[in-house]
């Protein structure tokens, strides 16, 4: 009975797959498209020809430089956070004392801290560092915000490693450094690619940040790009719609070698 | 968002080998001490928590940016308590999330509870339905706002569908936008959380239902239905903190207008404090953000954390 089609789920789903293929159809169709031909045919048509105008005029209004920035933002949170949640995560499942759980409890109400709330003192604060304008000043306060989520999926991880293996490199004689860097980091290398792909997503994706602590073309981001590009070429629909499809290649390139890890880790997130 | 916190692995059994002497403090050779967490949170603190007790004292000033903020007591309040926008955005973020849960919520249960499913064409297509959350809000929201632009866009080809196109003119229908593309975007992640939730549920449950003659409808409600009960809760609460913060989707489709019909109290924080340059009064808002915030994640540590384990065991 269990193998039987289910009709109700199987017309939601269809429905769904619409919704969700269908714009980013548009977005490929429409970018390969010239202007004239795109609205002479309209959004839903079958593009008859192939143009990378629309490409060539993206790269030719900034995009590369905003990549770049956008680029050396993300390696700057991803980086960060390989280096300070591990040893964290590490004294969370190891050790046994009140002031690690502690602080593990303090993480995970950073949670429910959202970006919104302390952007006015952020801005105070990286202003008067004299980090206003530079990439570094969104660095730091996005790799901040990564934290907590990232020490709730390395701790997921760490917590499989049997006691049986510490016993054994404590027989061994090995210090606490050597058992973190010889036993827990090879064996959460999965936590550690997922929690990079997390921070990787927050670098690339990170709007409010940038839009609040930057202002000059040469630390502009690509979101902000995007979004500059659509307030001044708001009717150039074709050459919009290519920035945007610009902008997702890298995820989606990402998402095709790292789907399992990230899949993993957000299920963690949401909780069984 | 599991707030249990890490079950105590059994104290290291003390077991040294035959013959040699007992070292005392063994069993704590290799546990590493607090000074392990001490680089993320000092970071953490430096960059999260110091910023969030400046903002209760930023609510307390003016500043306008420049120069050094004034103290003025509780005169940012006041003005606030009696805001007309205040007011207002914060209905509309009332509406929103209510909203935004109605549509989310029940196509990712049914999403969820299909990709749990045995299905053979299942991982190609949770794999395209994974792919909104990847993108930027911005990308997102840019590519909605191409999407459907009045002259341009979809609309202007089914008119039969969406009479004149300016769906961003009108309120109920930027509302709706806004809504509807911020279930495109987060709809994926509350599929997965039913997803996971969906497969947990033990078949002897289903298979004793065939048993008593219920079809796929009545299981569906009186098996599968109340075992995601903490599933559904946990998402619920991710939506409503979610949808409170949603910034973005409302600068980008519609800048808060018409007017101030779509002005949510977290688009109203950063019209006052980075448009307006009243930075004491986008602290005060943001302050309310934060305390709505805590209240509903405090109630997601009970709710979620506590009651899980024993609940959707009943009748297993």
């Amino acid at each position: 009975m269990r193998t039987r089609p289910n009709y109700i789920a199987g017309a939601a789903v269809t429905v769904w797959l619409l919704i969700v293929a269908l714009p980013l159809y548009v977005m490929v169709a429409a970018s390969v498209q010239t202007r004239p031909e795109f609205s002479a045919n309209g959004p839903l048509s079958v593009p008859t020809s192939l143009t990378f105008e629309n490409f060539l005029m993206v790269f030719d209004s900034g995009f590369g430089k905003y990549f770049l920035n956008t680029s050396i933002v993300t390696a700057g949170v991803v980086g960060i956070v390989l280096l300070v949640v591990p040893p964290l995560s590490y004294a969370i499942v190891r050790s046994q004392s009140r002031s690690t759980t502690l602080i593990f409890r303090f993480f995970l109400l950073g949670l429910a801290i959202p970006v919104q709330a302390v952007i006015v003192p952020m801005f105070y604060l990286i202003n008067s560092v004299g980090l206003y304008d530079t990439l570094l000043g969104i660095i730091l306060p996005t790799a901040a915000f990564a934290l907590p989520i990232c020490t709730l999926i390395l701790s997921g991880t760490m917590r499989d490693i049997t006691p049986e293996l510490y016993e054994a490199m404590s027989v061994d004689g090995a210090s606490t450094t050597r058992t973190f860097l010889r036993l827990v980091l090879p064996l959460s290398k999965g936590g550690l690619s997922t929690i990079a792909v997390f921070a990787a997503l927050q670098g690339w994706n990170g709007f409010l940040l940038p839009l609040i602590l930057t202002q000059s073309e040469s630390t502009k981001v690509i979101t902000l790009g995007l979004f500059n590009f659509q307030t001044q070429y708001g009717i150039n629909v074709p050459g919009i719609l290519a920035a945007v499809m610009l902008s997702m290649i890298p995820v989606l390139l990402v998402y095709l070698f790292a789907r399992r890890a990230l899949v993993q880790g957000l299920m963690g997130v949401g909780g069984k | 968002m599991t707030t249990l916190l890490p079950p105590r692995p059994p104290a290291a059994p003390d077991n040294p080998a035959k013959g040699r002497p007992v070292r005392a403090g063994r069993a704590r050779l290799n546990r590493p001490g607090v000074a392990w967490t001490l680089p993320a949170t000092v970071f953490f603190l430096l960059f999260a928590v110091v910023p969030l007790i400046a903002v209760v004292v930023l609510s307390f000033m003016t500043w306008t940016g420049l120069g050094d903020p004034k103290f003025v007591g509780t005169e940012n309040w006041e003005t606030l308590a009696g805001d007309s926008v205040m007011l207002k955005s914060l209905w509309l973020s009332v509406l929103f999330i209510v909203l935004g849960v109605a549509t989310q919520t029940p196509v990712s249960i049914l999403l969820g509870v299909w990709a749990a499913g045995p299905q053979r064409n299942r991982a190609v297509l949770s794999a395209i339905f994974f792919l909104p959350l990847l993108l930027s809000s911005a990308a997102i929201s840019v590519l909605w706002r191409a999407l459907l632009d009045p002259n341009f866009g979809v609309p202007a080809q089914l008119k039969w569908l969406f009479g004149d196109g300016n769906l961003f003119g009108n309120q109920s229908t930027a509302i709706g936008v806004i809504i509807f593309v911020g279930m495109w975007q987060f709809t994926p992640f509350h599929t997965l959380i039913y997803q996971g939730a969906a497969k947990s549920v033990p078949p002897v449950l289903y298979q004793a239902a065939e048993i008593d003659g219920a079809g796929r409808v009545r299981q569906f409600f009186s098996i599968t239905l109340p075992q995601l009960r903490n599933s559904i809760i946990t998402s619920v609460i991710l939506m409503v903190v979610g949808g409170l913060t949603t910034f973005e989707t409302v600068l980008i489709l519609t800048n808060g207008g018409p007017g101030t019909d779509t002005t949510i109290t977290a688009f109203y924080m950063y019209e006052e404090a980075f448009r307006r340059y009243n930075f004491g009064m986008g602290s005060a808002i943001a302050l309310v953000l934060v305390v709505v915030a805590t209240a509903i994640s405090l109630i997601m540590v009970k709710v979620s954390g506590y009651d899980k384990m024993r609940s959707t065991m009943e009748g297993v």
